[in-house]
């Protein structure tokens, strides 16, 4: 058996969090920090290895597989194919900076910067392990596991409201989890009907040919649990409560990284595994996923606090993504897989870019800003970029994905795009006024004397930005790896109704 | 006519773990007798123990000779004239048993957080509140009678589960709850308080018994004898009056479900476990619980399997309004002692959820996940999680002993991150959270309760797991995130006993909920019963 790289991916910064754990503590000190840095680090070293040997049409990769629990049907079983690929790489990309950006905001935590930054590498091994497990048990572990986290991130580090805010964060997740867990057990007994004996591997699970009704209800357990997690219309409550409370670095983990869980769960488990149901579904979930797509852009508008905001940007975005998934073409999909990368990048420059912003001023609400582009140039430069790409401005990597979603959704019908257009000039009112209002116009008074970024700020900010217009002038690398996915997808979802071949299978 | 006299034969050996309990629960009362004073404690202590081991190591024994190993129809045998059943699901029952019961002798034997005597009364007779209480508590008293008492509670558990036979079920379920009844009362602290609660579990157990002994005669008069293997037969012949079996069923079941503490028999629950001793609630929340289990299976399965479709919608509803009495009543509770029986009646609900999962044998795969190995799976999880939380409750305290009420935890995490975290990952596991036993367990009784078709239940189960997330969150919340009022709390160091228990309980709540394996695949193997 070759090494397990994706073990060692999960591993080591599981590891880095215990060894910050036992450093000295020596409040304010430096040590854990670098430490945890360089264990981000090495981390996406690793990941950018295992991208260069990975084959863009090889289906799945790197895998391991070892019977786990043989009585339930769970395994060990990991492996990346390109969707899984991606956002693997978004996690270990986005988590040094998110670290680099964020080097102070865990000194006055509940537990000071060594829990915070410990936290943050438990979560992003938890994370690689929730994309690469093939198998719905280990998925499920990882899912909830995530949880835990993202929980103590949210309510030890942040503003005045962040015990609240975890803990609607937390419950909306567990009961999400909890539906799925039913849904996870009703897969374990349809499987254990086949002669096989139960099994939890996806590659096995996606060969049974549920029954419409199981199938139906299984699907409806996983996409609730999918929707609070992505989040969607009506279920999105708790992201702008938890952005607007924790710190920008937690945001970013939340949004960019673990509620791209929802949309990847949609791919990988409603889809592939309950065609059938999810073809039935189709249409409430284009309603919900366009209502998701306004409801979130109006309600930006509508926002004077930054971090909530940004929340209901993504809240729109999320739709869109949605809308990708289940029109159930290649360009929608392709799209949405692209776009879960692109997603991840722009919010994460935006929080990060607003957030040190916030943390000059000292208020988060947009009314307490005026004038920073005159005191603070570079700081305004850098928002403008990192907001023109949340609008998906043609040329930065964002545009790409939403344009194809858009040919997606004309696709599915003309009357699904037609109404998720609008949203595009939501998008510029919602970036452009907030600009406006904080940037440009005389210096408030609170805005005088603010420091422009530092150079670490600027480290953090500078490579994703690079990113996001490289990206968006050639998306090819990144479609390459995502296209045969699709295609797999697409094969999975297009299965014709096989209950007679699998009789035919028998008699041969 | 001659009269001819069989005498019965008894398979000593394999009854050993009750023969050896029951006898030293006797030696344990000849030591009060005769041991001085000064010595009984360290007697008591080290009996106890050394019993209790070599009940183990026999159970053992037991066990592996059942030969779980190999596929047979049958494995264990019937003992003791048929009023014993030693399969796997007793012997299980038994192994579980006494290792909670070691774990709970040491908890008894903590002297350390009461500055040197035991946590139980000084002088059980002295009226709460007069000279001779204070004489006592000055004197230095302590009733080492507890730990023979305890034994013979472990003894009594140890037959509950193999009864096969109404009759011996009965004397079981008199034997385990007498001493429990009494141990209830015995607490340091808050004397007034334990009394009354060991008043309310005697008296609502006695009048639990009654239904026990009139459900047993209306059975008897159904099949005419009080034998699981006569009664199943008379249950598949569809012999005799319909009605005297269903009103015997419907009266067994009452006594039953009040020792697990389902609803509607839940009330004595809370009350009981606030007011007596820390020590004694975490040995009745674990063990209890495991033996009445027990023999609530024996008793459905093999008794009046047959006839499960009359019975399967009643424990549906005694389910689903055990789980939402048990979780949604505990939002509301304000003290930790009361919160956790709250959560141990939720427990109880998803259990009797694994119960549901009663297939007709043909239509379980050898091997596969049953019922059985569900609930048994269920009940070694509960277990440990339980009694090292109550464990984790003794060692949190204030001048007035432990602080129990929850305004007294706040911020707790300051003080103690330790067991502060410690608390936090037993009620995760609570929660049924990932990588922690108490997600296998929940796991294995859904989707035993889901292949045998009671998906309705399951998902009641799944929305009250979820409720009851909310108030396990709610005290991590308050532990770490709360400030202390007053003074705070403050955590008494404890001696190495309780401190063991603590380590153990952890240490199994992770490794079950890890690498669960092992232990899945024992049960699936031994989880059936002998008829």
């Amino acid at each position: 058996m070759d090494f397990p790289w994706l073990s060692a991916l999960v591993l080591l910064p599981v590891v880095g969090s215990v060894v910050l754990l036992v450093l000295p503590s020596r409040r304010g000190g430096a040590l854990p920090k670098l430490v945890a840095l360089g264990f981000s680090t090495v981390t996406l070293v690793v990941a950018l290895g295992l991208t260069a040997g990975y084959a863009t049409d090889g289906g799945y990769q790197y895998t391991e597989n070892l019977t786990w629990i043989k009585l339930f049907g769970a395994h060990y079983s990991l492996g990346v194919d390109g969707v899984g690929l991606t956002l693997l790489l978004l996690t270990v990309i986005l988590t040094p900076f998110v670290m680099l950006a964020s080097w102070h905001d865990g000194d006055l935590g509940t537990w000071g910067a060594k829990g915070f930054f410990a936290w943050i590498l438990a979560l992003e091994g938890l994370s690689i392990g929730v994309f690469a497990a093939t198998d719905v048990f280990l998925f499920y572990v990882f899912f909830e596991a995530t949880l835990i986290p993202v929980y103590f991130l949210v309510a030890g580090y942040g503003g005045p409201t962040r015990v609240r805010a975890a803990v609607k964060f937390l419950l909306f997740s567990l009961a999400g989890g909890l539906i799925m867990l039913a849904s996870v057990i009703g897969l374990y007994v349809e499987s254990a009907k086949t002669s096989s004996g139960p099994t939890y591997l996806i590659s096995e699970l996606g060969k049974i040919d549920f029954s419409t009704v199981a199938g139906r209800w299984m699907f409806v357990g996983f996409f609730i649990a999918f929707a609070i997690k992505a989040p969607m219309f009506p279920v999105h409550t708790w992201l702008p409560d938890t952005t607007e409370a924790a710190t920008p670095g937690t945001s970013v983990l939340l949004v960019s990284i673990l509620d791209k869980i929802g949309t990847f769960g949609m791919i990988r488990f409603c889809l592939e595994l309950f065609p059938e149901a999810s073809r039935w579904a189709t249409p409430v979930v284009v309603v919900l996923a366009i209502v998701s797509i306004l409801y979130g852009a109006f309600m930006a508008i509508g926002s004077d606090n930054i971090p909530r905001l940004i929340a209901f940007t993504s809240v729109s975005h999320f739709g869109f993504i949605v809308l990708g998934i289940f029109v159930m073409n290649s360009q929608g999909l392709s799209g949405a897989n692209l776009y879960m990368f692109n997603h991840g990048l722009s919010t994460a420059a935006l929080f990060l870019v607003t957030g040190f912003l916030i943390s000059r001023r000292g208020s988060a609400l947009i009314s307490d800003f005026g004038g920073v582009e005159k005191v603070a140039p570079v700081l305004a430069g850098l928002f403008l970029v990192a907001g023109l790409s949340s609008l998906s401005l043609p040329g930065l990597s964002p545009f790409v994905s939403e344009l194809l979603v858009m040919v997606g959704a004309f696709v599915h019908s003309p009357w699904a795009a037609g109404f998720a257009v609008p949203a595009i000039v939501l998008a510029a009112i919602y970036i452009l006024w907030m600009y406006q209002r904080t940037m440009t116009g005389p210096v408030r008074e609170g805005v005088i004397g603010m420091r422009d970024l530092g150079l670490r700020e600027v480290a953090s900010l500078a490579p994703l930005l690079l990113l996001i217009v490289g990206l968006g002038l050639y998306p090819q690398p990144l479609l390459d790896v995502i296209n045969p996915a699709v295609k797999h997808t697409m094969s999975q979802v297009q299965r014709s109704d096989p209950q007679p071949s699998v009789q035919g299978e028998a008699h041969q | 006519m001659s009269a001819s006299f069989t005498a019965p034969t008894i398979e000593y050996s394999t009854l050993s773990p009750i023969l050896i309990v029951l006898g030293t629960a006797l030696l344990g009362v000849l030591v009060e007798a005769f041991a001085p004073r000064g010595r009984r404690y360290l007697v008591q202590v080290v009996l106890s123990l050394v019993g209790l081991v070599a009940a183990i190591v026999t159970a053992v024994m037991v066990f592996s000779r059942l030969d779980p190993g190999h596929h047979t129809p049958k494995l264990g045998k019937v003992a003791a004239m048929g009023a014993l059943a030693v399969d796997g699901p007793a012997v299980f029952c038994w192994l579980l048993v006494l290792v909670l019961a070691v774990l709970s002798v040491l908890l008894f034997a903590e002297r350390h957080l009461e500055g040197g005597v035991l946590s139980f009364a000084g002088q059980a007779a002295a009226l709460p509140g007069t000279e001779a209480e204070r004489e006592a508590s000055t004197r230095g008293l302590e009733h080492t009678e507890v730990f023979p008492l305890m034994l013979f509670a472990v003894s009594g558990m140890l037959m509950f589960p193999a009864a096969n036979d109404l009759l011996t079920m009965f004397v079981a379920l008199e034997v385990l709850s007498l001493p429990l009844y009494l141990l209830c009362g015995l607490a340091r602290r808050r004397r007034l308080l334990s009394q009354e609660a060991a008043l309310k579990y005697f008296l609502l157990g006695a009048f639990s018994s009654g239904f026990f002994v009139y459900g047993l005669a209306l059975v008897y008069g159904y099949a005419g004898s009080m034998g699981f293997a006569q009664i199943a037969e008379a249950v598949s012949g569809q012999a005799g009056s319909q009605g005297l079996l269903l009103g015997g069923i419907g009266l067994l079941s009452v006594g039953l479900l009040f020792k697990v503490g389902a609803a509607p028999f839940h009330a004595w629950t809370p009350d009981v476990y606030q007011g007596a001793p820390t020590a004694v609630t975490a040995f009745m929340a674990a063990s209890t619980k495991v033996a009445a289990f027990g023999a609530l299976l024996r008793l459905f399965y093999v008794a009046f399997g047959g006839y499960r479709s009359s019975w399967i919608p009643m424990i549906w509803v005694v389910a689903i309004l055990t789980m939402v009495i048990g979780s949604v009543l505990a939002l509301t509770q304000t003290d930790i002692k009361r919160l956790l029986a709250y959560s141990s009646i939720a427990h109880a609900g998803f259990i009797l959820t694994g119960f549901l999962g009663i297939r007709s044998l043909d239509a379980v795969v050898p091997g596969s996940l049953t019922g059985v190995s569900a609930v048994l799976f269920y009940l070694t999880t509960y277990g440990f999680t339980t009694i090292a939380a109550f464990a984790l409750v003794t060692v949190v305290r204030d001048g007035g002993g432990e602080a129990t009420h929850l305004s007294r935890w706040q911020g707790l995490g300051k003080e103690s991150p330790l067991v502060a975290g410690l608390f936090a990952f037993l009620l995760l596991a609570m929660a049924g959270i990932p990588l922690t036993s108490g997600f296998t367990g929940k796991w294995a009784v859904f989707a035993a309760a889901l292949s045998a078709g009671a998906w309705p239940v399951v998902i009641v189960a799944v929305l009250m797991s979820a409720v009851a997330a909310y108030f396990y969150v709610r005290v991590i919340v308050l532990m770490f995130f709360a400030e202390p009022v007053g003074e705070g709390p403050s955590v008494t160091s404890p001696s190495v006993l309780t401190g063991s228990v603590i380590a153990v309980g952890v240490a199994a709540t992770l490794v079950l909920g890890v690498v669960p394996g092992a232990l899945i695949d024992l049960l699936g193997r031994v989880g059936v019963f002998i008829r």
